[in-house]
Order: structure tokens, then C-alpha cells, then sequence
């Protein structure tokens, strides 16, 4: 018996729109309390379930059951409409995100994704844009003077790392020529090449931007709890907030995702062209694909237990000063790459070892400024402290 | 440990006239007819002047004798004596590395010339001494209540203010706490200070 | 001592500072004229009264509940956008009346109401108490006991800067600090408890010395904690000092020079972090301070980021003043002569220490009977707290929080 492919379609959205909150609620935020716990010399959630696995189902009962308050002279078609706007495009952006190559079931060839459009890139920067309004309509109708900075923080936050996030895809179109996702991991496959090597500074850009996207630390100025007290979401509780909180995750994971995708060669193995290391595509190409996404749930982690929060003017200056002007030399670089040399990989290659040698030696220079510095500072203190 | 009681007497301290000292007399100097009287107790000079010069010995002692750090103002209500209240004001200096404290006496409802204009420190403390004591200071730049609410009537620290505190209007469930039931409000044995 | 003073007041320009006021005032003025011409021009348009968005300034209240006012601090603020134009401290939200409960009460039964008032460093508290009355009784304090003494408010000093690393760190989005310096407070709170059953509310002294003699092993495990906390330290160094973000956010914020710190009647960190050498265990030694060796960290630039300096190299010369004391330590009395029932002449007297937040003082007159007639605090925490707004004007409301915690108040001494 053949199924007909659309119940594979529905099956996939059906699994996409359960399991995600699930992973978010039992899996992300569990990650994340353990390991911020093991960061900060403590132990995080363990007693519910063993190691508190069970965590996550406990936080669920208790934002359903929690009572649901809007506040009296709050907008409330808006304020619950909020929510909704800030979880339902981000659950949506999931559906071109190729989280494996086609498997087999049965006699029916079932791809990993929901829809492989032809201009996936674009179709996520534009329907990820749509959750900024859930933000600023959430703390707009809350009627809360906090809630209304959150959200205008993250109304210019957002707007503002758009810009250098869509230019540091666009380097990467160069590199792929073609906006469909799947298409950038074929690509990658065909070039023997992942895409972050040439594209070293769209990364970084890429991933900079991700994170105040998100609104994660050390950009996460529309929550910041000790000024904002919460910012946009001060209003909202029970499943509202559960909402919001899903949004923010879930936008977390996309962007974990398309970095994976675009720039780390998606479900491929490490070296893909390298015959000793061939052994490693024994491991099926979805788990590649999650074990790369969580490495870079873990760096949102870490970057949230040791960094401090930027403040709002430096966060403006940190985007339209430092990061859309170095987009744009990328842009060119990669450009100039690819047309100077002949083919489009060779050039790539040359760009992917210069940057990450300059890459290495900017690391370096960096490390042993800071160390010079330290050195200054303790020698310029006047009181030089036994140790 | 035990001592006699002659020996615990002698160990007392004493206080000693001190208007011969360098910085009381350069206040006598400059500002004549100010100085009332001046003590010596523990090392601490204290200098009683007259209320209205107040601010005057203040600008004084800042710039002549370079008590710069105006350390605190406070008040001290001594009930049935007239005038009621003394003002109290300590500085410091960091050249002598040391404090003086100058009181003025001030009658219930006489205005006391504000030091706020001479060190900014005194400001608040001279709001905490009038939300306290009552005690009036003319020329404070913003003269409201500060530890008490606006609106809050009578002065804590007064020695006539009952510990069981009064009716202010501000009990959330007054049937089942009283205003003016503070803690000892309902024995029978307890004790007023005032 | 004047030296450091002179330097102080050559960094600063008194005329640029006050051009630069003169302008800011300026420019504040005419953005609030402007904005009230166009609320009245919308609400002559609408007919409706003018709203959040007719008007350029905004009043937000910063507290009395709010995450980082350390306490029931309320701030009313006059914003535009985020950048405050006025910031009007609130206090009194935990006023409890201790000055009238000191009237109320022996001299003795006095100590565990100062627990209450800086709650983060009660054992500095207990000591300026402790000081006031033995100064006015003119009792001599047993050498055994007044190491103690020092001992404990060295570690009450190190706990309450462990706090403030804690929170402040906090406040700028810094969240691992906070659980790697409670975990050291955590310690020093067990030694407490250890030595008098106690971890915040300590009442850990008494009138003319000590309620309790050390118990055994006491000083093995303090110095081997205090031999260990240096590392610990470099460990909260590591993610804060040299952290670009963290400079970003503290240096240059809220700069205050020393003279005007003196002017304001700042005390403690604040103070020293501006230039000025002042630290009464040095300008006017009790116990037996004098005769230990340790240096007073001071800075030159006076902002939020000297502040934070200050006070890590002052967690570090309280390591040294503990170890030296420990060294010192000897059997011996731990209780002065105090008569069973104080009755000190009808005198008054004033006493300062130097607690971790300023100059903690007291101010007692007595009338002779066994109660103070009026018991006087100066509170380090109130007095600082009054140049807030002063520090804060043309800030963003983002470093109104670095300044709250940079001055670090505590609001049960604010209040009191």
C-alpha cells in the first residue's frame, strides 16, 4: 500500500508543529537550566523525574493551569493577539528547513522537509520579520510604560539586524546561487565545501545578528529583566506567555538551523570530500544535522552565562557601524573571489584559507592585546596586592 | 571584672569647657556673638551658637577652617525644656582630619536657617530631620517628607509621639489591626515614653 | 592624605564641567518646551488630553518593586526615550522607626536592632553601635576581643562586596558572577553561623566586647578560607574586569569627581574610587586597625567601573587584614569592664566605622539613665543615595541601574 504523498505533507507539519514545543519545552530549556547550572557552580532543575527530565512537563502544568490576567486597561484583542503573531511565523519559517536528505519508507521516497521552496532564504528573513510584531504589539497593548521600551527596544533591534543578516546572506547566495535551502546543502556536497570557510565573516556576522535577532545576551535588551523588568512580556502570563516563550526558542532553533544549513553544510558530515573520514556518513545525515544545531543551542547558552547585556546606544552602534559595513566588504570579497578566479569553487578555496588564516592571527592579536593590557593595568595599580 | 563603686567613679569621663580651642575661637573671630558655649567630651568639640547664624557658622567653618564634609544633621527633642529642640550638626575636615559638632537650639515652629545651600549633603539629611522633628528649615531648596509619606501627620521621633503609634488613616484592614494598635497598643501594662 | 585631595581636584576643570552643565541644562529645557507645545498643539487637534505618544518625556516609576533597585527603592523618572532627563529617589518604604526604638530600650538591648538596618553587614553595624556606647562609658575593649572584632568585620565586609559583585553584576546582565560570589558569601555566612548562631542578623557584639568566645577550629578554617578567596577573586576578575561589554557599560558612566564627592557627603568606595585617600580604619583607626598593614585602594576617575576596581582590591586587602589578625590572635579576656547596668554620664558622643558601603556613625546623647535619650544613625547608604540624581542626569535608563548598584545601598539603611 502507497500512501499518497500529501499525508506524508500533513504528517510532517503535524510533526513539526507537536514535536517542536516539545523539544523546546523538554529538551532546550532543560539543556539550558542544566548547563547554565553547571556553569554557575550549581545544579540546576533535578527533581522532577529523574535528573529532572521531567522538568518540562512540570513548567508546562504550571503555565496552563497559571490564571491568565490581562491587565484591565490593556488592548485585548491586541494583547492576545500578540502572542500568537510572535509563535506562529516562527513555527511556519520551520517548514523549509531541511533537516535530512529523503529517506526511504517502505517503497515511497519521503524527504525531511515540509516544502523545498525555491526561495527558502527569502521566505524565512521575511516571515521571521513577522514575529517583531508580536513583540511590539504585545508591549504596545499591554499598557505598561516597561513593556512599551521593551518593545520599542526590539522593534529598532530588530529592524536593525535584519540588514546585516540579510547582507550576510547574500555572500552566501553568491557562493550557492540559488535561495532554496536544500539547494545550498546540494551545493555544498557538490563543492566539497562548507560554506562557513569562505563565508567565515558572513558568519560571524550572520550568527551576531542571529543572536539579537532573538533577542538572546548578550543582545537581549527588549526582556532585560533588571531594567525592563521583562520588557515586552511583563503583562503576560499562563499560556500567553508560555507563547511568547515558545516564539523566542523556536526563533532560536531557526536560526540554529539555517546557520547549519547555509553555512556548516546542513545534514552533511565533517570533510565531506576527505576518503579516510568517509566512515562518518555511516551515521544517519539527520542526527549530523541536530548534533551541529545543538552545538550552536550550546553557544547561545554559553554566551548567556558570561556575558554581560549591552546597552541600547551600543547595540545601534554595534549594528549599523560595525556590522553592515563589514556585510558589504564581504559581499565584495566573496564577489571579487568568485570572478577572479576561474570556476566558482577555486576562488571560494583561496578565500576560505586566507580568512581563516587572518582569522587565527586576528585571534591571536587579539589575545595577546588583552594580555598586555591586563599586564598594564596591574602594573599601573598603585597598590600592588600580594596574591 | 566587679569594681568598687568609688573606682567606677572616677573612671567616668568627663566634660571640659573648651572655648579656648583654636577653632572656636576663630568662630568667636569672625562671627561675634554667635558662640554660646563650647564643650569637650571624649576629644569631640562641641560648639552651641546661636540659631540665626547657623548657616553663617557653617559657610564659616567650611572655608576658614576647611571642615569641608558636612557629615550629618540631626535633631534631639528635649520635651519641657525652652527652647525644645536642639539642632545638631557634625563636620569633618579632611586636612585636620577631624569633627566638630555644632548645635543650635530651636523653639517647636521656629524656622532654622538650611545648610543645604552650603553643603549639598545636608539636604536630605535636613528633610529626615524635618519629617522627624518638625523642625523647620528656612531656605531648604525642597523642604517635603521623606522617610514618612506626604499627607502623614505628627513627627516620630518627638518624644510626645506615642510608640503605639497614631491614626493615620492609612490601615489597609483596620478592623483586625488597628491603627494606633502598633505593638504594644493593646497591653494593658505598656509603656508610653512619652 | 592632602596630596590625594590636591590631585583630585587638578583632574577636574570646574568651568568646563559647568559649561557642559550650562548646555545640557540648555538643550533639556528647550527638548521640554518643544514637547509641551506639540502635546498642546495634538490635544487642541484631537480634543482628547495628550497621551503616551503626543508627549516627548515620559514618567516611569523605577521601582519600589522592581528587580534592580535592590530593595523598595522608588525613582521617579523623567524620561525621553531612554535617556533620563530627572530622577527623583522615593525612599521610606521600610521606615521602621529604629531611632525611637533605641529610646525605647536599655543600652544593651540596642545591638540587635542595628542587625537590621544595613542587613547585608549587620557585624559593622554591631560595631559602630558597640563603639558609641563603649566611647561614652570610656571602657577599654580587650585586645583578644578587638581582633574578633576586626576579623568579623572584615568577613562582613567581604560577604556585603560579595553581594554587591553578586547583584550589581546582575544589573548589567552578568549572571554567572552573582551564584561564584554567593557561593564565597555562603561561607563567610557559615562562619557566622558557626560563631554565634546567626548569618545575617548577627548581633556578634556586645557593649565593651564579645558575647562569645571563638569555637575550636574557628581560625583553622577562616584562614584556610581566606588563604583560598585571593583565587577566587582573580576568578570573578576574569569574567568582569577585562570583559569588553563590562567596560563598555561602567566606564565613563556616572564619573564624579572628589571634590564633589565631598561636597555630596559621599563615604566608603565611592569616594575612594574618585581619588580621594579616605577610609577611616586609616584617618581615624578603631581597634586595633593602626597597627595592621594594608593599603586603601583608591582610583582616579571616580566612574561606575573605578567603583567596581575599588572594591574587588578592597575584598583583597580584606584577605590580608584577617590573615594578620588571625596571626595575632591570643587567649585572653574577650569582655571589658562594663558594669552590669550601663548608666553613662548625661553626655553625648559621636562614633564612626568605616562599613562597606561609607561611614556608618552613630550619635548617642544620653540623660543619664539606662536608655539612650536619643540614639542617632548616620546612615552611609542615605547619605550616598542622595546623589543619584546628580550622577545619573543625561544617562540612559539602562545606567540607572549601574548606578543604583554602583553606590550600593542597602534599603533597611536607608530607611531604617
Amino acid at each position: 500500500m502507497t500512501l499518497p504523498p500529501a499525508f506524508w505533507t500533513y504528517l510532517k507539519v503535524v510533526l513539526l508543529v507537536a514535536l517542536v514545543p516539545a523539544i523546546v519545552g523538554f529538551v532546550v530549556v532543560l539543556a539550558e537550566r542544566r548547563l547554565m547550572g553547571f556553569m554557575q557552580a550549581r545544579l540546576g532543575p533535578n527533581r522532577v523525574g529523574p535528573q529532572g527530565t521531567l522538568q518540562g512537563l512540570a513548567d508546562l502544568l504550571k503555565l496552563v493551569t497559571k490564571e491568565d490576567i490581562t491587565p484591565s486597561r490593556a488592548e485585548k484583542a491586541v494583547h492576545s493577539l500578540a502572542p500568537v503573531l510572535a509563535v506562529i511565523p516562527a513555527l511556519t519559517a520551520l517548514s523549509v528547513i531541511p533537516f535530512g536528505p529523503p529517506v526511504r519508507v517502505g517503497r515511497t521516497v519521503v524527504p525531511l522537509w515540509v516544502a523545498d521552496v525555491n526561495i527558502g532564504l527569502l521566505f524565512l528573513l521575511a516571515i521571521t520579520s513577522i514575529g517583531v510584531y508580536g513583540i511590539i504589539l504585545g508591549g504596545w497593548s499591554s499598557n505598561n510604560k516597561y513593556s512599551l521600551l521593551g518593545g520599542l527596544r526590539s522593534a529598532a533591534q530588530l529592524v536593525s539586524y535584519e540588514v546585516p543578516m540579510g547582507l550576510a546572506l547574500v555572500s552566501v547566495l553568491l557562493m550557492t546561487r540559488s535561495l532554496s535551502l536544500v539547494q545550498s546543502v546540494r551545493r555544498q556536497e557538490a563543492m566539497h565545501l562548507w560554506f562557513v570557510f569562505p563565508g567565515l565573516l558572513a558568519f560571524f556576522i550572520y550568527f551576531v545578528a542571529g543572536v539579537a535577532e532573538t533577542n538572546r545576551n548578550p543582545f537581549d535588551l527588549p526582556e532585560a529583566e533588571s531594567e525592563l523588568v521583562s520588557g515586552f512580556n511583563t503583562e503576560y502570563s499562563g499560556v500567553k506567555f508560555a507563547f511568547f516563550f515558545l516564539g523566542e526558542y523556536t526563533a532560536m532553533i531557526i536560526i540554529s538551523c539555517v546557520a547549519v544549513t547555509v553555512f556548516f553544510g546542513g545534514w552533511l558530515p565533517p570533510f565531506p570530500n576527505v576518503k579516510a573520514l568517509e566512515f562518518l556518513w555511516q551515521v544517519p545525515p539527520a542526527l549530523w544535522f541536530l548534533a551541529k544545531v545543538a552545538a550552536f543551542l550550546f553557544a547561545y547558552i554559553w554566551f548567556r552565562s558570561t556575558f554581560p547585556r549591552y546597552r541600547f546606544d551600543q547595540l545601534m552602534a554595534l549594528g549599523w557601524k560595525w556590522l553592515i559595513p563589514l556585510a558589504l566588504t564581504n559581499i565584495l570579497l566573496v564577489a571579487f573571489a568568485i570572478l577572479l578566479t576561474p570556476g566558482w569553487t577555486t576562488g571560494l578555496v583561496w578565500l576560505g584559507w586566507t580568512l581563516g588564516v587572518l582569522f587565527v592571527l586576528a585571534y591571536l592579536a587579539a589575545k595577546l592585546r588583552q594580555k598586555l593590557a591586563r599586564r598594564e593595568r596591574l602594573a599601573a595599580e598603585p597598590h600592588p596586592v600580594e596574591g | 571584672m566587679e569594681k568598687s563603686p568609688a573606682e567606677e567613679k572616677k573612671a567616668r569621663p568627663e566634660a571640659t569647657d573648651a572655648s579656648g580651642h583654636p577653632w572656636v575661637e576663630s568662630l568667636r573671630a569672625a562671627l561675634p556673638d554667635t558662640v554660646v558655649s563650647a564643650k569637650s567630651f571624649a576629644g569631640q568639640i562641641t560648639v552651641v551658637v546661636q540659631k540665626d547664624s547657623i548657616a553663617r557658622v557653617a559657610r564659616h567653618l567650611k572655608d576658614a577652617e576647611d571642615f569641608r564634609y558636612c557629615v550629618d544633621v540631626t535633631a534631639v527633642d528635649w520635651k519641657t525644656r525652652v527652647p525644645r529642640f536642639d539642632v545638631v550638626y557634625h563636620f569633618y575636615s579632611f586636612s585636620k582630619n577631624a569633627r566638630i559638632r555644632v548645635k543650635c537650639a530651636a523653639a517647636d515652629g521656629e524656622e532654622v536657617p538650611s545648610i543645604a545651600s552650603v553643603f549639598l549633603a545636608a539636604n536630605w539629611c535636613e528633610r529626615e530631620t524635618w519629617d522627624m522633628f518638625g523642625i523647620s528649615f528656612s531656605g531648604h531648596p525642597d523642604l517635603r517628607r521623606i522617610l514618612t509619606w506626604e499627607g502623614f501627620k505628627g513627627h516620630p521621633l518627638r518624644k510626645d509621639f506615642p510608640l503605639e503609634g497614631i491614626d493615620t488613616g492609612a490601615a489597609i484592614y483596620p478592623e483586625e489591626w488597628p491603627e494606633g494598635g502598633g505593638p504594644s497598643g493593646k497591653d494593658p501594662n505598656r509603656k508610653v515614653v512619652s | 592624605m592632602e596630596a590625594a585631595l590636591r590631585a583630585a581636584a587638578g583632574t577636574m576643570s570646574d568651568d568646563k564641567i559647568s559649561q557642559a552643565e550650562k548646555d545640557e541644562a540648555a538643550y533639556f529645557a528647550e527638548r521640554a518646551k518643544a514637547a509641551a507645545a506639540r502635546a498642546a498643539e495634538a490635544s487642541a487637534v484631537t480634543g482628547t488630553p495628550p497621551t503616551l505618544f503626543d508627549v516627548q518625556e515620559m514618567e516611569l516609576n523605577f521601582g519600589p518593586q522592581h528587580p534592580s533597585t535592590h530593595g523598595v527603592l522608588r525613582i521617579v523618572l523623567k524620561v525621553d526615550g531612554e535617556k533620563i532627563l530627572e530622577a527623583k529617589p522615593d525612599v521610606g518604604y521600610l521606615h521602621r522607626g529604629t531611632e525611637k526604638l533605641f529610646e525605647t530600650e536599655t543600652y544593651p538591648m540596642g545591638v540587635p536592632h542595628t542587625d537590621r538596618m544595613d542587613y547585608v553587614a549587620a557585624a559593622t553595624n554591631n560595631h559602630a553601635y558597640c563603639l558609641t556606647i563603649e566611647k561614652l562609658l570610656a571602657v577599654e575593649v580587650p585586645r583578644r576581643a578587638q581582633l574578633i572584632r576586626v576579623i568579623l568585620d572584615e568577613l562582613q565586609r567581604l560577604s556585603s562586596h560579595l553581594v554587591w559583585l553578586g547583584t550589581s553584576g546582575i544589573d548589567l546582565g552578568a549572571v554567572t558572577p552573582f551564584w561564584y560570589a554567593f557561593r564565597e558569601r555562603e561561607q563567610i555566612l557559615d562562619f557566622f553561623e558557626e560563631y554565634c548562631g546567626a548569618r545575617l542578623t548577627l548581633n556578634c557584639m556586645r557593649i565593651g566586647g564579645l558575647p562569645f568566645d571563638l569555637t575550636p577550629g574557628w581560625t583553622e578554617r577562616v584562614a584556610e578560607f581566606v588563604d583560598d578567596l585571593p583565587a577566587r577573586i582573580d576568578e570573578y576578575e576574569q569574567l568582569l574586569t577585562d570583559n569588553r561589554i563590562w567596560k563598555k557599560r561602567t566606564v565613563g558612566i556616572g564619573v564624579i569627581s572628589g571634590e564633589e564627592c565631598i561636597e555630596w557627603g559621599l563615604t566608603g568606595p565611592v569616594i575612594r574610587a574618585s581619588g580621594v585617600e579616605w577610609d577611616l580604619r586609616r584617618a581615624q583607626p578603631y581597634e586595633c586597625y593602626e597597627e595592621l598593614d594594608f593599603v586603601v585602594p583608591t582610583r582616579q576617575n571616580g566612574d561606575t567601573y573605578d567603583r567596581y576596581i575599588v572594591r574587588v582590591q578592597e575584598m583583597r586587602q580584606s584577605v590580608r587584614i584577617v590573615r594578620q589578625c588571625l596571626e595575632r590572635l591570643e587567649p585572653g579576656e574577650i569582655r571589658g569592664k562594663v558594669p552590669r547596668v550601663i548608666k553613662p554620664v548625661a553626655e553625648e558622643v559621636y562614633a564612626s566605622v568605616e562599613s562597606p558601603k561609607g561611614e556608618l556613625g552613630f550619635y548617642c546623647v544620653s540623660n543619664g539613665s539606662n536608655k539612650p535619650y536619643r540614639m542617632h544613625v548616620r546612615p552611609p547608604s542615605f547619605i550616598n543615595l542622595q546623589a543619584l540624581p546628580r550622577l545619573a542626569k543625561g544617562h540612559l535608563v539602562s545606567d540607572l541601574v549601574a548606578l543604583i548598584g554602583t553606590i550600593d545601598i542597602v534599603l533597611g539603611e536607608v530607611d531604617r
